[in-house]
């Protein structure tokens, strides 16, 4: 760590890691009510549950990218954060503003509008939050020293917060809210948030394996251009069946199967480096969860995207468990991965303690990627399984239900795996104590890895 | 080999072209095909009532509708015709709350004005063109026999 500034990001991942348990524990609530004990129905019904399970999802990757952005962009542009009292009252913002939505699911103070159910006047606090967020980050970047991966990395933030405007408008006719619903969620998560990612996983691949910082920034552009000229045209594989005009069906199709490119160009891009750079970097946790994230986001989101994206295939998948086998794999190797792995690097910095190659971090990674991968395997039979009998066969839809009933067991029995492998690396977490100011500069032992 | 600057080009041209071309896409999308497809002319104040109580409660977190929602209730894209007005208004009015082979729904308190407001909704959204979806099933039912 060089700046006293950067320690900022220790509340954020903090969060992050309390929110991510939680969403855990509503995951298995809706695990098992798919299994048929729906008990705890009279308090925390379905729809609470999965709205809950999902938002916390959002909050707690975003406080994970503030989180990244805060410890990232003082080091990128070689100067202390702007204001850190802003930076704090950001934070606590934040954190009640989540904390408030999600009690307020269970009071049913909500949009019933898929992924985005925060209700309108907390959007405008989270709004609010956010231009905080930003001008702390740009005032930061634009005083100091601008590098293409601090840019990357804010453009990506400031796009996110621009796309998030469009949720907040009210349509009468629900296939106009859909449309431009998906103008926030898909083109965060298959457009914006990639550029975040992107950058991220530029600033560790730099910090991680040495390569000079010319070469991994010019290929950084090449995977965001993928990204986006696949990406953004993508966004039609929403609009097949939901009131788009036919078009959507051919331009979606061919962008859609098209996107895996850039992820698979993400993916060679951190092999590449790596294989590239030098192998000295002590941090073998922070390397195993970049390279992961690189990996496992092209096997989520790129190939379980691609299986069901087709127009063809999406007529009977759409709306289906399979959109779930996708989404679980896809925000895990993506994005949830991505903040694990920062957090992996920055904690040994912040705090002082080389907790590099531990027994329990490396069982965490195993244990919770296996998990995940044996969860998207229980979504994936379970999807099928529902696609043949309800959309091919014709059985009705609780018929079909009873009958996948099994495939939930087993997804609880990999998510318990998963939940194991998330507690030990929460248990590292914390084995690393605070962040404090005599951990400064510890990031200069690791200056002479560079190989340039 | 490719310089950094070509790099930088094909991300910013690439990006704002093909920013243009959706761009013009949804506004077509929006000024005609979907008004057209969806017969937003027919949308009245019933249908609007019946819309801002799905999502005030939020029914997208159980059922899908035009296949988009939660996969643990079913797919209502269709539910006017597949099971008629008299059964929806059974479901949405029954005392203790909606029970179906062990799955059970929220229990509403729905005024006999929202009930109709959500049946005019799920009827206009009963004749909603979406490019084929739901599909027929493509196998025969089961035979007696088996």
């Amino acid at each position: 760590m060089k700046y006293k500034s950067q320690k900022i990001a220790y509340q954020f991942f903090l969060l992050a890691m309390l929110l991510f348990v939680l969403q855990i524990i509503y995951g298995f609530i809706m695990g098992f009510a798919h299994m048929g004990y729906d008990v705890l129905h009279d308090f925390i019904p379905f729809n609470t549950a999965v709205t809950t399970h999902k938002n916390l999802l959002v909050v707690w990757i975003l406080a994970g990218f503030m989180g990244s952005a805060y410890y990232i962009i003082p080091d990128e542009s070689g100067q202390e954060l702007w204001s850190v009292p802003l930076a704090k009252l950001q934070f606590w913002s934040f954190a009640i503003v989540g904390v408030v939505a999600v009690a307020g699911f269970h009071v049913g103070w909500w949009e019933g509008r898929k992924f985005l159910e925060i209700p309108r006047p907390l959007d405008y606090l989270v709004a609010g939050n956010v231009i905080l967020f930003l001008v702390i980050i740009l005032m930061t970047l634009l005083k100091g020293k601008q590098t293409t991966t601090s840019w990357v990395l804010t453009m990506g933030l400031v796009f996110a917060a621009l796309l998030y405007l469009p949720g907040m408008i009210y349509f009468d006719n629900i296939a106009v809210d859909s449309f431009f619903r998906w103008w926030v969620v898909h083109l965060w998560v298959e457009g914006v948030w990639e550029l975040i990612m992107g950058g991220i996983l530029a600033y560790l691949l730099i910090k991680l394996t040495g390569v000079d910082r010319e070469v991994i920034e010019k290929w950084l552009y090449v995977v965001v251009g993928l990204t986006f000229i696949s990406g953004i045209l993508g966004t039609g594989h929403h609009y097949y069946y939901t009131g788009g005009p036919s078009y959507w069906l051919m331009i979606g199709g061919i962008f859609s199967a098209l996107e895996p490119l850039a992820f698979l160009a993400m993916t060679i891009f951190a092999i590449q480096m790596y294989r590239k750079g030098n192998k000295k970097h002590p941090n073998k946790l922070a390397l195993y969860w970049t390279l992961s994230t690189a990996i496992v986001s092209f096997l989520g989101a790129g190939l379980l995207g691609l299986a069901h994206t087709l127009p063809g295939v999406n007529l009977y998948t759409h709306g289906t468990l399979v959109t779930a086998m996708h989404g679980h794999l896809a925000f895990w190797g993506a994005y949830a991965s991505l903040i694990l792995a920062i957090i992996s690097y920055s904690m040994p910095l912040m705090t002082g303690r080389n907790i590099f190659d531990n027994r329990i971090g490396h069982l965490a990674f195993w244990c919770s990627n296996i998990g995940m991968i044996a969860m998207t395997a229980a979504f994936a039979a379970a999807g099928v399984a529902q696609v043949y009998l309800e959309r091919i066969a014709g059985y009705d839809f609780m018929t079909t239900a009873i009958e996948i009933q099994p495939h939930f067991f087993v997804l609880i029995v990999a998510a318990t795996l998963f939940t194991t492998g998330i507690v030990l690396f929460i248990i590292n977490f914390f084995k690393f104590g605070k962040p404090t100011d005599e951990a400064l500069q510890t990031e200069e032992a690791f200056e002479a890895l560079k190989t340039v | 080999m490719l310089s950094k600057k070509q790099a930088k080009i094909f991300f910013l041209g690439g990006t704002i072209l093909f920013m243009l071309i959706f761009i013009g896409m949804s506004v077509h999308s929006l000024m005609v095909g979907i008004p057209e497809n969806t017969n937003d002319s027919e949308i009245d104040d019933q249908v609007k009532l019946g819309k801002l109580i799905w999502e005030e409660q939020n029914c997208m977190g159980c059922h899908t509708i035009m296949g988009e929602g939660a996969y643990y209730a079913p797919e209502l894209t269709r539910v006017y015709s597949r099971r008629g007005e008299t059964y929806i208004h059974a479901v949405l009015t029954a005392p203790e709350g909606w029970g179906f082979r062990g799955r059970r729904m929220v229990k509403y308190d729905f005024t006999e004005e929202e009930v109709a407001g959500l049946i005019a909704f799920l009827k206009w959204m009963d004749k909603t063109e979406l490019n084929g979806f739901p599909a027929a099933p493509s196998l025969p039912p089961p035979s007696p026999a088996h």
